[in-house]
């Protein structure tokens, strides 16, 4: 497999709605990339699970935030690097869920960080200013 | 844009959700209003269909789990019929096989209903 370097960047504003966009985005950004298409599916739904935490917890589905997508390969690995604006949260403090808890509860969330973790290598969540927070995810290739 | 449908057929007792598209944080409301009709209905014997659906994130998966309860609690239950590899894969890693019962075909899952009456 021969991936190219490359970097990638889309601007979108913090709807749901843009969620169909943003998995073309790093579909498209994963392909170019030269990854196979089970790696690419595996990068498209974390992103998702990503943006999607975004606009619920950091913008509380407000409509008025930005998240800015950033997509760059290398050689041995690709890292998505996903920037918002809004309140700050660290869900990869959250513990691991208990699906019959979730589901005895009748709650259906709590499952977006567990997939993440799973699908990527490394999820990193870092607070970078007051209102500016950053996730990193990243797939090694080898 | 929504790239996704949802539709609920009878079969006998048994409702039958058929979910075409991508089942993603924007389109699993639509999936919740499904389910909140079902059960102002009082009907609780629900096969998902997922033979038409490409994509499921965890806001999809989250539906499910919200009212598997309500329907088991009334002798019903939520069954999942005809996934692709890809989509039962999500499931898979979230530990769903263990909650939930997955058939190859819509009939089967319809007939373990009936099989119970």
């Amino acid at each position: 497999m021969s991936t190219k370097i490359s970097n990638k960047e889309l601007k979108v504003s913090s709807k749901t709605e843009n969620l169909a966009a943003i998995r073309e985005f790093v579909r498209d950004a994963s392909a170019q990339a030269g990854l196979n298409s089970k790696n690419t599916d595996k990068i498209v739904l974390a992103v998702d699970e990503a943006c999607s935490n975004i606009i619920k917890h950091a913008y509380a589905y407000s409509a008025n935030g930005k998240l800015e997508i950033k997509v760059k390969s290398e050689k041995e690995k690709i890292s998505i690097t996903i920037v918002d604006h809004g309140s700050q949260f660290d869900p990869s403090l959250i513990p691991e869920p208990n699906l019959k808890q979730i589901q005895e509860e009748r709650r259906g969330g709590g499952l977006g960080m567990f997939l993440m973790k799973k699908l990527m290598d490394e999820v990193k969540y870092t607070n970078l200013t007051k209102n500016k927070n950053q996730v990193v995810l990243v797939k090694y290739l080898t | 844009m929504s790239d996704f449908n949802v539709l609920t057929r009878n079969v006998g007792k048994v409702n039958v959700i058929d979910v075409k598209g991508y089942l993603d944080a924007h389109t699993a409301p639509e999936l919740e209003n499904e389910f909140n009709k079902l059960i102002r209905g009082s009907k609780y014997n629900v096969v998902v269909n997922f033979n038409d659906l490409t994509y499921i994130s965890s806001a999809g998966l989250g539906v499910f789990m919200a009212y598997v309860e309500t329907m088991r609690e009334n002798n019903g239950d939520i069954k999942f019929s005809n996934m692709k590899d890809d989509v039962f894969n999500i499931f898979d890693l979230l530990g769903f096989p263990v909650l939930y019962e997955f058939f190859k075909e819509e009939g089967e899952a319809i007939k373990k209903f009936n099989d119970l009456k």
